[in-house]
């Protein structure tokens, strides 16, 4: 028979074909029913919400704060050790690392020739003073280098050229300045060739260092001029009391991080036997390990978006909870109109899958709302905190899923429960 | 057209078997129902009727004996099986109609069309036809709280004809209405017959009983008599 010709009230038999409910009439029983009580479907989705908002600000916090700090590390150049005159050691009144000028010319050459570990050596010596070009003047840190700085401290030249080889032996007035210093002395113009005066003395401006940006201590890494070694011993450390043939300090860098523990070790060895210090003396030198400060300083930061991963899925997992209560509550008091769409034909999977619609569209929305909420809160976060924030597509997917996993996980065991009861049973429910 | 739509053989149902609150609720079922009958199940309550129209509707298995439900045996399904049988074969009428009260008359009765996977352009005319049919056609966008108990009735019976089945299954289709009203859905029921439905209606009340074509009398779990009415 056919059923197009024949009264819908007509008898059996019927050559219709049956098919499975389609899954755009599960999401459309799923919402009819979310609407039928908006108030508490809305006050459902807040736990969500709140997960999802919290979920985005924090790995976007977290991005940011890594992606700043692999900045800084990048900045600092790799694989780097620095040691200072002085004893970093307690008691006393004593002046900080660097004060005083216990490492020579002679331990650069020795930790050069003696350490095979060791790649880079070059020893520093600093200070401050003002530069003047023309009417401009600015106060800046003065470093006095050698060739191997750029190498172990992560330094590039940005226009104009490194020194060369008789500018560090033969004791040039050439200059390399930062970012920072050249805005303040030139503005726009061009720096590279102009001469500038530090303290009295006639430099040439050689370069313009690449910009570091904020240094790993949080100053302006920009804020420098460098010069030879040589040179900055001749014409600018005559007031500073040093030692002829005296570092401050001395940068080592070596090629490999799995080397830096070695070459500490043999670094500590090769100065005391050098300085001469007996057996349980006092160093008269510090050693910093400058990768280890920031790797430590990356595990904190690491903890950080743990704790805060933790208070995200905490409060995703009390969302969820909530989405199962109020399934739970919900399958309870419908007992009766699953009995009737059980005797009309629905069976166990396409009542499951009804509540377990319920509960998805309940988390995804709480999601999509949690996902405006938590990008307009990173906003916020680093406009008003001042806190270094990335916020990506990775972000917003990441929400997604949780939100998707959340509906899954908690909505499962209502809709479960649902598509187990007993159809006799639950007709006869009042 | 020689398969009776329900053929039961030797049913037995047997409750909480082996234990303490163990109930015999039908003990040896033999009923043979046609198609295009119109029978009448009766007995006091406890008499076991309620378990055996809930076994008929497929939404129960035998303990003991044979159901054939239009050919299928039932005891050998799931209840995901079980669900697709009702679908396709039984219509169902409760005494307390069981609609769904925040949808209209006519979505009431296009609901088990989505379970049959009926595409959505086809079901509002069809539900509306058999509205229609049953004698509601211009009520069809009311609320049931808008119905009356009769039109509440009529508004379930459509439903329960929506996907043709061969069995139309009421229990107490009239206990919740006045005498009149009742009059009207039995005449109802009639009609369908006369129309070709197979109508099995369950009843304590023997003016119901009465209106059908054979009587089924059902007492402590057994069939006490069959008569031709």
């Amino acid at each position: 028979m056919n059923a197009n010709t024949e009264s819908a009230a007509g008898p059996w038999p019927t050559a219709e074909v049956f098919k499975r409910v389609g899954f755009g009439d599960i999401l459309a029983m799923a919402m009819f029913a979310l609407r039928g009580n908006l108030m508490r479907s809305v006050l459902t989705a807040l736990g969500v919400i709140i997960g999802i908002a919290a979920v985005i600000v924090m790995v976007s916090v977290g991005q940011g704060t890594q992606a700043e700090l692999d900045r800084t590390i990048s900045n600092l150049g790799s694989n780097r050790i620095e040691v200072f005159g002085g004893s970093g050691g307690r008691g006393g009144v004593r002046g900080g690392a660097g004060s005083i000028s216990t490492l020579t010319d002679g331990d650069i050459a020795a930790i050069r020739n003696e350490i095979s570990e060791i790649q880079y050596v070059a020893g520093q010596v600093r200070g401050g003073t003002q530069v003047v070009n023309a009417e401009q003047n600015w106060s800046t840190q003065w470093i006095g280098i050698q060739p191997d700085h750029f190498a172990t401290n992560g330094w590039q030249v940005d226009r104009g050229s490194v020194f060369g080889e008789r500018d560090y032996s033969g004791g040039a007035k050439v200059l390399l300045i930062g970012t920072t210093v050249a805005d303040k002395l030139f503005g726009n113009s061009d720096p590279v060739g102009a001469s500038v005066r530090v303290g009295r003395v006639p430099f040439v401006v050689a370069g313009v260092l690449k910009s570091k940006g904020q240094s790993g201590w949080g100053g302006d890494a920009d804020d420098i001029i460098m010069l030879p070694l040589e040179t900055a011993r001749r014409r600018l450390s005559g007031s500073m009391n040093m030692a002829p043939g005296t570092v401050q300090s001395i940068s080592v860098g070596t090629a490999r991080a799995e080397d830096l523990p070695a070459a500490e070790r043999q670094l500590n060895e090769l100065l005391r036997q050098r300085h001469k210090i007996q057996p349980g003396a006092e160093d008269d030198f510090t050693v910093r390990n400058l990768t280890e400060i920031v790797s430590a300083r990356s595990q904190t930061t690491r903890l950080m978006s743990l704790l805060l991963g933790a208070v995200a899925t905490i409060s995703l997992i009390v969302g969820g909870i909530g989405i199962m209560n109020i399934m739970l509550v919900s399958v309870t008091e419908r007992i009766r109109e699953i009995g009737l769409r059980m005797a009309v034909g629905a069976g166990p999977r396409e009542i499951q899958l009804q509540f377990l619609a319920e509960a998805m569209l309940i988390s995804l929305g709480g999601g999509a709302i949690g996902i405006a909420l938590g990008i307009g809160g990173t906003v916020v976060t680093s406009r008003f905190i001042a806190l270094p924030v990335e916020l990506n597509v990775q972000v917003i997917g990441l929400a997604t899923a949780f939100a998707v996993a959340t509906g899954l996980f908690f909505g499962y065991y209502p809709a479960r429960k649902a598509s187990r009861l007993d159809p006799i049973e639950a007709l006869r429910q009042q | 057209m020689s398969v009776p739509v329900v053929d039961i053989q030797a049913m037995g149902k047997v409750y909480s078997k082996g234990t303490p609150a163990e109930v015999v609720a039908l003990r040896n079922i033999d009923l043979r129902i046609e198609r295009g009958e119109f029978l009448a199940i009766m007995g006091p309550s406890g008499s076991g009727k309620s378990t055996l129209m809930n076994l008929i509707g497929c939404l129960d298995t035998p303990s003991t004996g044979r159901y054939l439900c239009d050919g299928v045996d039932v005891a050998t399904l799931d209840a995901a099986q079980r669900a697709r049988l009702r679908l396709t074969r039984i219509g169902f009428v409760f005494q307390g109609f069981h609609l769904l009260t925040r949808m209209s008359a006519l979505e009431n009765v296009m609901l088990p069309l989505a379970y049959a996977g009926v595409p959505r352009a086809q079901r509002k005319e069809r539900a509306a036809r058999v509205l229609a049919d049953v004698g509601l056609g211009e009520r069809s966008a009311h609320r049931p709280s808008e119905l009356s108990g009769g039109q509440q009735q009529r508004v379930a019976i459509a439903r329960a004809l929506i996907n043709r089945p061969p069995i139309v299954l009421a229990d107490e289709p009239t206990g919740a209405l006045d005498s009149k009203t009742g009059h009207e859905i039995l005449s109802l029921f009639k009609r369908l017959q006369i129309a070709g439905h197979t109508i099995i209606l369950i009843t304590h009340d023997a003016h119901v009983a009465d209106k059908a074509d054979r009587v089924v009398h059902i007492q402590d779990g057994s069939i006490v008599e069959s008569l031709a009415a």
